[in-house]
């Protein structure tokens, strides 16, 4: 049973855990790529960005006296998405709205927002340096063991991992929600649509333009600061993200937020199975075994986790470029 | 002046001009069709009024409005709406959000112009929850046109609506136009089938090489055996 | 087609002829501040980004396509010809390593085949439901067979050798073959993205470069890993006797001559029907199709003998440094700033591929000490103006600037002068 235990921590938990982060940077991704037509490269630093604005807000509150029951990078998260949702639009005013306006190709814009990626990362490590930190600073994670019925071992979830989890079901249903009953929400699923009809039609292209880079840099800044919460933030927290939100935005199809949400689980999921030593789960059978039992078995080695995202992408690039939910091919 | 009036227009594609000095006017209430050999610029018309085209030189005026060169987006609160001939919906949007989007300049409460398009298109009521890319191609026409009286436009633009329609839904379509336009709305619509749009049309606009050719009363130029000669296939 | 081609105007040599005394004047002054010896040596670094920026700028330039995954390329090529040209190492060929390497291949290329046997499957009545079935299959087959005789054979090879060591054989034989393994990574990525726009292509790549290096910083059986290895081999006599400046003047004017052959045959393709037919596919995809184009096999083909250039300038420029560190090939250094290069210089112009990398490559080797003495001045005048006590990694930081110089130069190239030092040569009457 213990066995099962450490399977349930070590795949299924840490798979939600990873994949919620993933589907939080996902679906940004998709959003842009549905509605401003270009891959926004730069989207794993704004990650990182909100991460440090997170941890800036609270330094700054701890440094004015206050002090709270629950950390305080928890009570900045929301302030610092706003943050980042208007650092995002300013991005897009000064680096990208330029381009469009003057009717660039996308992939000049692709290539622009490679040039905001390496700004960024210069600028994040120019001023935070290049070390790692931790973001509960004023006072230690809590852990919640949740005793498994007939097994020694607990499940084990930190405080962080819960107000992720939490957090992804909220935003994934208020996404929803505002996607199909608001106003807005339809406007931006029109543009995806038809951007050249929803202009006829008079929809004010610029406030959908406005609203993406709300809801991306918002959910992008969310996953960064839960991730450096969940393990330490360093500078460097895009460069392993960058792929499997990639990978996650087109297995779940273009333009389509729900499949970047499956799309982000399936990617978190295959990565924590792919690595997951399964001969863990036959030990309790090692003597009725026909052979002896490898202390490892892993379709992965650790080290390169990073493969799986890239072969899941390639596999969906060869034979099913719209992705699992019909998106768009650009 | 009239209603609308398009005064020696000329206009094209980056560099390359397709109408060349093109006149037209209509009155209040009118329908007025534009048909034409292909390439004779009849679509860039269209879109020219739109603000789709580089205009060069020449005016557009709508009830004494100079809407020349005016942003596509600005078209909507002005009560001018466009059907383009493809692309005209939102794929994966319901029937209900496509009207919904034609709406979206207006401020004000719009369901009893959206039950009115129901009743236009009966077709469309059963199933304004279903999306819309997965209609057949007679009911996406009829909710590309219902989106863009949601409006309650003055002028509708109209890009060829029956192309690529069998027979009997085109007729249908022309139906749908006439009863739309005795609701006081003034059309300019492009078509291919000559013959039909000419019967529906108060005035018609014979285009050649992006230029006007001929222009008289729907009637009369079916009747002109020159015109049925050269453009309306003998 | 007629009179689509104009040959260049005079004006446009003019502005050639400006721009490269500029970069005259700039390779004396350097000369003459940083003396012969160290100016020889970033000339020979500067010329390697210069096949470098040629690869991309045929790529981009001639048709458009967006590769952003230099770095593995250059990875790739270097550790080919590090293999072919180091000495060999008689523990590897003591042991069992080699048949267990032999086998390797065998199964790779079993692995190949058996895949590529899946794909056509429905040519001998595989259904819709069937052939994902067997692609599948043959891939968790092909995986499973691949990594478990990889970690057998890394273990015999690491326990007993530390890592393969090389094959011995001449340098040139190991540029050409790492000019060959780049194109064949290539052709793998170019079938499976160049279908598509060309976004993905810049994901692909990008990913593809990150597993590269991955794959050789963590395969110590093939590459010895962080222990690095050198000193590689060099194709002319290295320095003997402290005689650095003969030594490199030599292997400047071995990639001088490179440079010149490759320019020359890439003029002539510009200006060949080839040459038209990829900036026809590049400037209207449709139009080209219409005619009669196969516009995916014309863009594998340049985008195989872009990166074969990038294998190869990646080989030259690691044997002159003479130490092959998996580590030390950065997304920064060897992407985004070949990219720089490029388009600084004119994008779809050689000679602004070449004077771009030039210009940038000095540019970028001389910051290093400027931003250091800047980032000094800031902690000694920060500490006496505002008692500010600088943090402790504020060197590493200063580096940092650079990454931020990088990023601005794309951004403000691309709103202010998207065409570059040098525009691309030929105008197109519409």
């Amino acid at each position: 049973m213990a066995e099962f235990v450490f399977f349930l921590n070590k795949a299924v938990l840490s798979g939600l855990i990873i994949g919620s982060i993933y589907a939080l940077g996902a679906i940004g991704l998709t959003l842009i790529f549905g509605i401003l037509r270009f891959a926004h490269i730069a989207h794993g630093d704004v990650m990182t960005v909100g991460a440090f604005f997170t941890l800036a807000l609270a330094g700054i509150l701890s440094a004015m006296g206050f002090s709270s029951p629950i950390p305080l990078v928890l009570i900045t998260l929301i302030p610092a998405m706003a943050l980042t949702a208007a650092f995002s639009i300013g991005l897009d005013r000064i680096f990208y709205k330029p381009l469009r306006d003057r009717g660039s190709q996308p992939i000049i814009i692709v290539m622009a927002s490679i040039g905001v990626m390496l700004m960024l990362q210069g600028v994040v490590r120019i001023f935070a340096g290049t070390g790692t930190r931790n973001m509960f600073f004023d006072q230690p994670k809590d852990i919640y063991r949740i005793p498994f019925p007939g097994s020694t071992r607990d499940l084990v979830l930190t405080e962080p991992q819960l107000v992720l989890i939490v957090f992804t079901f909220v935003a994934v249903i208020a996404l929803h929600l505002f996607l199909t009953r608001s106003r807005l929400g339809k406007a931006m699923r029109a543009v995806s649509d038809n951007a050249d009809l929803a202009l006829i039609s008079g929809i004010n292209i610029d406030h959908v333009v406005k609203a993406t880079w709300v809801i991306g840099g918002g959910l992008a800044c969310a996953a960064g600061s839960l991730l450096s919460m969940d393990v330490f933030l360093k500078p460097d927290l895009s460069f392993n993200l960058l792929l499997p939100i990639f990978a996650a935005t087109i297995v779940g199809g273009i333009g389509q937020p729900y499949g970047a949400i499956a799309g982000g689980f399936l990617i978190g999921f295959s990565e924590t199975l792919a690595i997951f030593n399964w001969s863990v789960l036959l030990r309790p059978f090692k003597a009725s075994l026909p052979f002896d039992l490898p202390s490892s078995i892993a379709l992965v080695p650790t080290e390169y986790k990073l493969t799986v995202p890239f072969v899941i992408l390639i596999i969906v690039l060869v034979y099913r470029p719209t992705g699992i939910f019909k998106g768009r091919v650009l | 002046m009239s209603f609308l009036s398009i005064a020696d227009l000329t206009g094209g594609y980056g560099q390359m001009t397709i109408l060349n000095s093109v006149n037209l006017s209509l009155e209040k209430g009118e329908i007025g069709v534009i048909v034409g050999p292909n390439g004779a610029g009849k679509s860039t018309l269209l879109k020219a009024m739109f603000g789709l085209v580089n205009v060069t030189g020449g005016t557009i005026t709508i009830e004494d409005e100079d809407i020349t060169r005016l942003p596509p987006d600005r078209f909507a609160s002005r009560r001018i709406a466009f059907v383009p001939q493809e692309y005209n919906i939102f794929p994966t949007l319901t029937v209900n959000e496509n009207l919904e989007m034609g709406a979206y300049s207006r401020s004000d409460d719009f369901s009893a112009i959206m039950e009115h398009v129901y009743d236009i298109f009966p077709p469309l009521r059963d199933k304004r929850d279903q999306v819309a890319g997965e209609l057949s191609g007679g009911q996406r026409q009829m909710v590309a046109v219902g989106r863009a009286l949601m409006i309650e436009p003055r002028l509708l633009l109209l890009d060829e609506p029956t192309a690529g329609l069998s027979p009997m839904f085109m007729s249908e379509i022309f139906d749908r136009v006439i009863a739309v336009n005795r609701t006081g709305v003034t059309i300019v619509m492009v078509e291919q089938n000559a013959k039909q749009a000419l019967a529906i049309a108060t005035t018609g606009f014979v285009l050649a090489n992006g230029a006007n050719a001929f222009t008289d009363t729907g009637k009369n130029l079916l009747a002109n055996p020159e015109v049925a000669k050269s453009f309306l296939g003998g | 087609m007629t009179g689509s081609v104009q040959s260049a105007p005079a004006t446009g040599y003019r502005r050639d002829i400006v721009v490269f005394a500029i970069l005259g004047v700039i390779i004396a002054a350097v000369y003459i501040f940083q003396g012969s010896v160290y100016s020889t040596r970033v000339f020979v670094e500067a010329a390697c980004y210069a096949i470098l920026a040629l690869g991309l700028n045929i790529q981009w330039g001639y048709a458009g396509l967006f590769n952003v995954g230099i770095m593995g390329f250059v990875a790739a090529g270097a550790a080919a010809s590090m293999i072919v040209s180091f000495p060999t190492n008689p523990d590897f060929w003591n042991s069992h390593g080699p048949a267990m390497l032999a086998w390797f291949i065998v199964k790779l290329v079993l692995s190949g085949a058996l895949i590529f046997f899946a794909n056509l499957s429905q040519h001998i009545g595989a259904g819709p439901r069937l052939k994902p079935l067997l692609i599948a299959i043959a891939i968790a087959f092909a995986w499973i067979m691949l990594s478990s005789h990889m970690d057998r054979m890394a273990h015999e090879i690491e326990t007993k050798a530390v890592w393969m060591g090389g094959l011995g054989l001449p340098v040139y034989l190991g540029w050409l073959v790492a000019a060959i393994v780049a194109g064949a990574i290539a052709w793998f990525v170019g079938k499976v993205c160049l279908g598509l726009r060309t976004d993905y292509l810049a994901i692909a790549t990008l990913g593809f470069a990150q597993i590269i290096k991955h794959f050789l910083k963590n395969a110590d059986w093939l590459t010895k890993g962080t222990l690095t290895v050198s000193p590689l081999p060099w194709p002319v006599p290295r320095p003997e006797d402290g005689d650095f400046l003969f030594a490199r003047a030599l292997y400047l004017s071995v990639v001088a001559i490179l440079i010149v052959v490759i320019y020359l045959a890439l003029q002539r393709a510009y200006h060949a029907p080839w040459g038209r037919m990829m900036r026809a596919i590049r400037d209207n995809e449709e139009a080209a199709e219409a005619m009669g184009k196969n516009v995916n096999r014309r863009r594998l083909e340049i985008f195989i003998f872009g990166c074969m250039l990038m294998g190869l300038g990646g080989a030259i420029l690691i044997h002159f440094a003479s130490v092959f560190d998996p580590a030390g090939f950065i997304d920064l250094n060897h992407t985004f700033l070949v990219w720089v290069m490029v388009i600084l210089g004119g994008s779809g112009n050689n000679r602004g591929a070449i004077f771009g990398a030039l210009l940038v490559y000095v540019i970028w080797v001389m910051s290093a000490p400027i931003a250091s003495w800047f980032f000094d001045q800031l902690r000694v005048y920060g500490d006496l103006w505002f008692h500010w006590q600088a943090p402790g990694d504020l060197d590493a930081r200063a580096l940092q600037m650079r990454v931020f110089v990088i990023g601005l130069t794309i951004t403000l190239v691309l709103r202010l002068a998207p065409r570059g030092a040098l525009p691309e040569e030929i105008s197109h009457k519409r």
